[in-house]
């Protein structure tokens, strides 16, 4: 009798965790099928290559929006990438012990830095020295936000290359600089290229850095001193909105994003898994 | 180019120059400087982090001292700003986030670590992980035109008859909300949980499961009397960990929670959270003081968050250490 009570309750209770676990795993598809149904049918030539129109017209498109995105992801790979791979770089081959704790320890807590405050951060730093918005601050706010995962995947790549390599480098009379330029990071690149792909998949979602340092934008915006429209930040701006036409193309927007984002994190994590598996071997 | 190790040890002073010299033509100490200088960036950037928020937050700092985290007007025509509906929208939001979040997250990665065939669980850990990879505006959307209605339509009507008497089910029903950000967050931070958790529980040592199955436990009891206590501070620190995420959540939360500054015990009123008014005021604060205030909420914001994630990595460190012995 207990014991038929207790095997009652095994089974129920790890019936539950499993209905937990695919609760989970379909919001995924839920969203995906949503915003597909929602905003398929709106995606079109049109809308990758068209600026907005003003309300009440219909069609219209995205181009400066998407232009906007590009630019800012560019910047912020320029702030973000060179700064997190050669930290990485320092905390892999030179670091001591010290001040190699007080880096990752920066690292970990620009990585904990709500969005919204790395926003503040790049206005007071940026946008109040210059009295306006930019693509420049933007493209900044982006960029500190990536140091954190780069610096990681750097020096995690860095390390799991095998000491074997280093040594017939070095045995070979190689200094300790071309050992690294060129056995090391050649043998690390494909991992921290990924894990680079990663941190801009991350940071082009993000919205709320770029709402007063890139601000947004109706129009193309000229140069890099100009604010910026970009996709995340027309999607808050659209799904605001009492318009109707503009929900919709908030929904086509949000779908866009939403497939590139996933399908960088598809490609890098299948790319990572491979590689871990080749490192592991 | 070999000179030796121990001529360099006799002359201390010109020898070690020289080494240096050649070690700076071969690469090596450039190397390593240009490493350090960029590694010192990331350090010097977390500093400048902090002071720029401390510096540009002095005027509401000195009029206002703590008096500002217990005030709870905010008026920015008449220069009253007080923090506490905004600490009070955000803390809230967060405990009904991991309330809702919890049980379902920490289920789930139960079953992942202990039930599924290894093969079966990477591959629904790597999908419940894409969830994570979602933007946050995206979410945001959804929460507009799917949540908030299915709450203001379904689930506040039912909650309102049948829980109407407690305080948090009272008063009109809007659908955005407390509630409708809370809810919004828990989905959006569920997949922290569920990913850390796993591997948290998938790093209990394989013994201890044996043991308790051999004295004639379930996989149930198992899991609850053995394998649960085992992992407890791992999955503590990643409930903390979740909580960080949601006290900085900005998008998906200031377009649900309705944006309205006042505190009310019911879950069903609008609020407003610290993260939400800094990206809705910030680029309409006209004053001085104004844009004072908000960068003090940032502040604020950075400090907590700073708080929390520390106690997440140390509870998540102390995991697999000490607790076996006890």
């Amino acid at each position: 009798m207990r014991d038929s009570w207790r095997k009652f309750v095994n089974v129920t209770m790890l019936s539950v965790t499993g209905l937990c676990t695919l609760l989970a795993a379909s919001i995924l598809f839920f969203i995906l099928g949503y915003l597909a149904w929602k905003g398929g049918s709106l995606i079109s030539w049109d809308f990758l290559t068209k600026l907005p129109k003003p309300v009440g017209e219909t069609g219209g498109g995205m181009a400066n929006a998407i232009l906007g995105s590009a630019k800012l992801l560019l910047l912020a790979s320029l702030v973000g990438v060179p700064i997190g791979f050669l930290g990485g770089l320092y905390l892999a081959e030179f670091g001591g012990k010290t001040f190699s704790f007080m880096v990752r320890y920066a690292t970990d807590l620009l990585n904990g830095v709500p969005s919204i405050v790395m926003g503040v951060f790049a206005y007071t730093l940026i946008v109040l020295p210059m009295k306006h918005f930019s693509t420049f601050a933007g493209g900044i706010a982006l960029g500190v936000m990536m140091i954190p995962i780069a610096v990681r995947s750097s020096e995690e790549f860095l390390r799991t290359v095998p000491k074997s390599l280093r040594d017939a480098s070095l045995a070979l009379g190689a200094s300790k600089w071309k050992t690294i330029a060129f056995v090391v990071i050649p043998a690390a690149l494909p991992g921290i290229m990924t894990g680079i792909m990663l941190d801009l998949a991350r940071v082009a979602g993000e919205t709320a850095p770029l709402l007063f340092t890139a601000f947004g934008n109706q129009f193309w915006s000229p140069g890099w001193m100009q604010p910026t429209a970009s996709l995340p930040q027309m999607i808050f701006r659209y799904a605001i909105s009492a318009y109707d036409d503009w929900h919709q193309q908030a929904w086509a927007a949000g779908l866009v994003l939403l497939m590139l984002v996933l399908a960088t994190n598809i490609v890098a994590r299948w790319v990572l898994r491979k590689r871990m598996r080749l490192m592991r071997a | 180019m070999s000179t030796h190790p121990i001529t360099q040890k006799r002359a201390p002073g010109p020898g070690r120059a020289r080494v240096f010299l050649r070690r700076l033509r071969e690469g090596d100490q450039v190397a390593h400087l240009v490493t350090f200088i960029f590694a010192s960036a990331i350090l010097l950037l977390s500093v400048l982090l902090f002071y720029e928020l401390y510096r540009n937050s002095h005027l509401s700092r000195e009029r206002y001292g703590w008096q500002f985290f217990y005030m709870s007007t905010w008026d920015p025509v008449f220069e009253n700003f007080g923090a506490l509906p905004f600490v009070y929208g955000t803390l809230v939001t967060s405990a009904l986030a991991l309330l809702l979040a919890v049980p379902g997250g920490v289920g789930a990665a139960i079953f992942l670590a202990e039930l599924a065939p290894r093969r079966v669980s990477d591959v629904m850990t790597f999908l419940i992980e894409l969830l994570a990879a979602v933007p946050s505006v995206v979410y945001g959307l959804l929460g507009i035109f799917i949540l908030v209605p299915l709450l203001r339509t379904q689930v506040q009507p039912l909650l309102k008859e049948h829980l109407g008497f407690l305080p948090f089910f009272q008063g009109p029903i809007y659908g955005v909300g407390l509630l409708a950000a809370g809810a919004l967050l828990a989905i959006m931070v569920v997949p922290f949980i569920i990913s850390i958790s796993r591997e948290v529980l998938l790093a209990v040592p394989q013994r201890q499961r044996e043991a308790a199955l051999a004295l004639g436990a379930t996989r149930w009891e198992m899991t609850m009397k053995v394998v649960l206590p085992y992992a407890k501070k791992g999955i503590f620190g990643s409930i903390f960990l979740a909580l960080a995420r949601a006290l900085g959540e900005t998008m998906a939360v200031t377009m649900v929670i309705g944006n309205t500054p006042q505190i009310n015990a019911s879950l069903f009123a609008p609020g407003y959270s610290v993260a939400a008014v800094i990206a809705n005021e910030f680029t309409e604060a006209t004053s001085d003081l104004y844009i004072s205030a908000l960068i003090e909420l940032g502040l604020v914001l950075f400090l907590l968050t700073i708080l929390v994630n520390a106690v997440a990595r140390l509870l998540i460190l102390a995991t697999g250490q000490g607790e076996a012995r006890a």
